[in-house]
C-alpha cells in the first residue's frame, strides 16, 4: 500500500506527462499539415515568381546581365511618373478615408446598445466585400454612368451628365478610392469590432465610473488600444492599393480608353509585359513597387507597434 | 499550355505574380511541348516553314461574330480538318492576338494555324521578328497565295496588311467612312446633301439655329480621329517604315478638321457622346440629321433595334466630303483581318480557309455583316444589300468611298485610337478646344511611337 499510491502516481505522472507531450506532438503535425498547403502555394505563386522576376529584371531579353538597364528605361519612360502620380494620390485619399471612416463606423456600430441593429448593420458593412472584386467594379461602371445610374440625380447634382464627365483625369483617384473603400471597408470594420470586443469590459467601466462620456472612452481608451490593429489595416491596405490595377482597367475598357490603360503603375507592368513582349521591363517595374510597398509597411509596422508584445 | 481561354483576367494579384507567371507558364512549355519547333526549312513562299503535313488538323482563331465563317467553311469543305477555337478578336484594346503569339514565341509552339483579328494593326508587329523569333504571320504574296486572288481585293484594301511591299493578312472586310444621313428628314427640313465639309459645317451651323437637337455627327468615341483627321489628310499617323512614323499635327489639314470639331461642338450639333452608349441612344434616337461614319455604322447603330433602329425608306448614304475643291479622300474605322501562321504545318489547307472566308459568296454575300473587301463579293454584297429596300438611296457611295481611303494615315502597332481617348477626349469633355490641343496630341502620339520602338519623324 505505501508503495503502490507513489507507484501509482509515477504511472499517472508520468501518463499525464506523456500524454499532454503527445497531444502537442499531434497539434503540432495538424499545425504543420494546415501550413503545408499554403506554404506550398505561396512558393509556387509568390516566392518563386518573385525570385524569378528578381532575375528577369537584372537581365536583358537574351539572358545576359543588364545591371539597371531596364530599372533606367522603366523609369524614364514617359509613362511612368504619371502612373507614380496616380497611384500616390489615390493612396493618400484612400488610406486616410479608410483609417477615419473605419475607425468611425466601428466604434459607432459598436457603441450600439440594440444588438439586432449592430448585427444588420455589421452584415449589410460586409456585404460589398464579398463580391468578387472584378464584379463590384463592373457594377460601378452603371453606378457612374448618369444615364444608367440608380444615383444619377446626385450625379447630376455635380453637373456631370456623361460618363466621360464623370471619368475625367482629375476625378479618378476619388472614384477610385470610393470603389476600394466600397468593397474593402466592410470586411475591416467587422475586424476593429473584433478588436474592440476584446478590449476588457472592466477598462471601459472603470473609465465610465470616473466619469468618461462615450467621446472620451472613443478617444483616450478604444484608439489607443486599436492602434495595432489600425497599423495592421494599413499594412494590408497599403500593399492592396500600390498594386492598383482593376479598377483602371475596366474602367478604361469600358471607357474605350478615356481612363488611359497605363493609369497605375501595375497596369504599366502588364503593359511592358503583354503589350510590348518585355518581361524584364515589367520585372523591374514589379521590384520598384515591391521595394516601395515594403519600406512603407516598415514605417506603419514601427510607428503602428505591429510587432511590439504587450 | 497557355490556352485560349485563359483570357488574361484583371485581379489585383501583383504584377510580380503576373509577369512572373505569363513567363513560368513560358518556361513550363519550354520544357514540356518543344516539339513544334523542330524541323523547318526555308520555305518556298518566302518564309522558313514547318515539315507539311497536308491532313493534319488546323486550328483556326476566330471572334463570335466569325464563327459563321469557320461554320460556312466546314459546310463547303467537309473534307479539310479544321479545329475552331473562339476568342476575343483582339477588340477593344485587348491586344490578345499578340499577347498570345509572344507566350507562344517564348514556348516554341502552341500557335495557331488562322488568326482572324477585329483589328488594322496586327500586320505591324506580325510581321517582324521579336527577340530574334521568327515572325508569326506567313507571307502571302510569295506564292502561298495565288496573284489572282489578291489583285481580286479592292485597291487600297490590303494596306493594313502590307509591310515593306510584302502582304501579311487578308482583309475581311472594310470599314471606309462615308456620310450617312436621314433623307426623310433632311427633305423635311428642305437641305440638300453637302458635298464638301465646307457646306457640312455650314449646314451644322444652320441645324443648331434651326432645329436645335438634332446632331450631324459624333466625337466622343475613340474613332473620332480616323473619320475626322484621316479625312482631312491630317498627318497624325504617316507610318514610313516597319518602325517609323512621322507625325506633324501643326498643319492646315489637321487645324481646319480640329477647328470644325470645335465649332460644331459648341453648337452642339456634333456631341463629344459615343454612339455605343446608352446615352446616345436615348437622347439622339430620331435626332440625327446627318453622321460620317465608318460602312458598318448602317449595321451597328442604324437599322440596330437596340440602337437608333431608324426605320426603312430612311437612311440614305453620301460620298466621302472633300475639303474645298481638293479631291475627296476618306478614313477608315477597323475591318478585320485573317492571318495565316508562317509555324503552321498544313499552309494548304490553312491558305485555303482563308481564301474561302474572304471571297467565297457562301460567307461574304450570304453571311457577312461588312462589307466585304473582296472587290467582286463587294459588288454581290451591295446588290443585295440593295434588294432588301432598306436604303433611302444607293449604296454606290460606299462602293466609291471604298477605294478613297487616304493612304497617308498607316497602321503602326500603337493605337491611335487609345492616343485620342486618354489625350483629346478628357481635354474637350473638360473645356478645351481641339485645335488648343493639337500639339498635346501630336506630342502623345511621339511618346507612345516611341516607346514601341520606332524612330519619329
Amino acid at each position: 500500500m505505501t508503495i503502490a499510491p507513489p507507484s501509482d502516481q509515477l504511472a499517472v505522472d508520468a501518463d499525464t506527462r506523456r500524454r499532454p507531450a503527445r497531444r502537442r506532438r499531434r497539434a503540432t503535425s495538424v499545425g504543420y499539415a494546415f501550413v503545408s498547403l499554403y506554404t506550398l502555394l505561396a512558393l509556387a505563386f509568390g516566392v518563386v515568381p518573385a525570385v524569378f522576376a528578381l532575375g528577369l529584371a537584372f537581365t536583358t531579353a537574351d539572358g545576359g546581365f543588364a545591371g539597371f538597364d531596364n530599372f533606367v528605361k522603366v523609369v524614364t519612360d514617359f509613362r511612368f511618373w504619371p502612373a507614380v502620380e496616380h497611384v500616390v494620390l489615390y493612396l493618400v485619399i484612400w488610406l486616410i478615408a479608410l483609417v477615419v471612416f473605419v475607425v468611425v463606423l466601428a466604434l459607432m456600430v459598436h457603441a450600439l446598445r440594440v444588438r439586432w441593429a449592430s448585427t444588420s448593420l455589421r452584415f449589410i458593412y460586409y456585404l460589398p466585400g464579398a463580391l468578387a472584386g472584378a464584379s463590384s467594379v463592373l457594377l460601378w461602371l452603371f453606378v457612374l454612368d448618369p444615364t444608367a445610374s440608380p444615383v444619377s440625380g446626385l450625379l447630376r447634382l455635380f453637373g456631370f451628365t456623361s460618363f466621360v464627365q464623370v471619368i475625367q483625369p482629375s476625378h479618378l483617384p476619388v472614384i477610385f478610392a470610393i470603389i476600394a473603400f466600397w468593397t474593402g471597408a466592410g470586411g475591416w470594420i467587422v475586424i476593429m469590432y473584433g478588436a474592440l470586443n476584446n478590449i476588457s469590459t472592466e477598462v471601459i467601466e472603470a473609465a465610465r465610473i470616473d466619469g468618461a462620456n462615450a467621446f472620451q472612452i472613443a478617444v483616450s481608451i478604444q484608439l489607443p488600444m486599436l492602434r495595432k490593429w489600425i497599423a495592421y489595416m494599413g499594412v494590408m491596405s497599403l500593399a492592396a492599393g500600390t498594386q492598383l490595377f482593376v479598377e483602371p482597367q475596366l474602367l478604361s475598357q469600358a471607357s474605350n480608353a478615356v481612363v488611359p490603360n497605363d493609369y497605375s503603375l501595375n497596369q504599366l507592368a502588364y503593359q511592358y509585359a503583354f503589350q510590348q513582349n518585355d518581361f524584364n521591363g515589367s520585372a523591374a517595374i514589379s521590384l520598384i513597387l515591391l521595394v516601395v510597398a515594403l519600406l512603407l509597411s516598415w514605417v506603419f509596422v514601427t510607428r503602428g507597434g505591429l510587432f511590439e508584445r504587450d | 499550355m497557355v490556352g485560349i481561354h485563359n483570357v488574361v483576367r484583371p485581379s489585383r494579384r501583383s504584377a510580380i505574380a503576373a509577369t512572373a507567371l505569363g513567363a513560368a507558364a513560358v518556361l513550363l512549355a519550354l520544357t514540356g511541348c518543344s516539339a513544334g519547333g523542330g524541323g523547318t526549312s526555308n520555305g518556298s513562299y518566302g518564309f522558313p516553314e514547318a515539315k507539311q503535313d497536308s491532313s493534319s488538323t488546323i486550328t483556326v482563331w476566330v471572334d463570335a461574330d466569325r464563327q459563321a465563317a469557320a461554320k460556312a467553311f466546314q459546310q463547303a469543305n467537309p473534307d479539310t480538318k479544321i479545329k475552331v477555337v473562339t476568342y476575343d478578336g483582339s477588340a477593344n484594346g485587348s491586344n490578345s492576338f499578340k499577347t498570345k503569339m509572344q507566350l507562344f514565341d517564348r514556348a516554341g509552339s502552341g500557335w495557331p494555324d488562322v488568326v482572324f483579328s477585329t483589328q488594322n494593326n496586327d500586320a505591324a508587329w506580325a510581321s517582324q521578328k521579336t527577340n530574334g523569333k521568327q515572325a508569326f504571320a506567313a507571307v502571302l504574296d510569295k506564292g502561298l497565295v495565288p496573284k489572282d486572288t489578291l489583285s481580286g481585293f479592292t485597291p487600297g484594301s490590303l494596306n493594313p496588311c502590307t509591310v515593306n511591299g510584302q502582304v501579311y493578312c487578308l482583309r475581311n472586310d472594310l470599314a471606309q467612312a462615308v456620310l450617312w444621313y436621314n433623307k426623310s428628314l433632311m427633305d423635311q427640313f428642305g437641305y440638300t446633301v453637302p458635298k464638301t465639309w465646307e457646306e457640312y459645317q455650314a449646314l451644322g451651323e444652320k441645324v443648331a439655329k434651326e432645329h436645335p437637337g438634332y446632331i450631324v455627327g459624333a466625337q466622343g468615341d475613340a474613332w473620332t480621329p480616323e473619320v475626322y483627321m484621316w479625312g482631312s489628310k491630317c498627318e497624325a499617323n504617316n507610318i514610313t517604315g516597319p518602325t517609323s512614323v512621322k507625325v506633324n499635327t501643326d498643319t492646315e489639314e489637321c487645324k481646319r478638321a480640329a477647328s470644325l470639331l470645335d465649332t460644331l461642338r459648341a453648337n452642339k450639333t456634333i456631341p463629344v457622346v459615343s454612339v455605343f452608349t446608352p446615352e446616345f441612344v436615348k437622347q439622339y434616337t430620331g435626332k440625327v440629321l446627318m453622321m460620317p461614319g465608318p460602312a458598318w455604322y448602317a449595321g451597328a447603330i442604324f437599322n440596330n433595334p437596340q440602337s437608333l433602329n431608324v426605320p426603312a425608306g430612311q437612311l440614305g448614304v453620301a460620298a466621302p466630303l472633300g475639303w474645298g475643291s481638293d479631291e475627296p479622300v476618306t478614313g477608315n474605322v477597323g475591318g478585320g483581318t485573317w492571318f495565316i501562321s508562317s509555324h503552321s504545318k498544313n499552309l494548304k489547307a490553312a491558305e485555303k480557309f482563308v481564301q474561302f472566308v474572304t471571297t467565297a459568296d457562301d460567307y461574304q454575300v450570304n453571311l457577312a455583316p461588312g462589307y466585304p473587301a473582296y472587290a467582286a463579293a463587294a459588288q454581290k454584297w451591295v446588290a443585295k444589300q440593295e434588294s432588301s429596300k432598306y436604303y433611302a438611296t444607293s449604296l454606290d457611295a460606299i462602293s466609291t468611298a471604298a477605294s478613297q481611303v487616304w493612304d497617308g494615315w498607316g497602321y503602326g502597332v500603337f493605337s491611335q485610337e487609345a492616343i485620342w481617348a486618354k489625350t483629346i477626349t478628357p481635354g474637350i469633355t473638360g473645356g478645351k478646344s481641339i485645335v488648343d490641343l493639337l500639339p498635346d496630341w501630336q506630342t502623345a502620339i511621339e511618346d507612345q511611337a516611341k516607346v514601341n520602338g520606332y524612330k519619329v519623324n
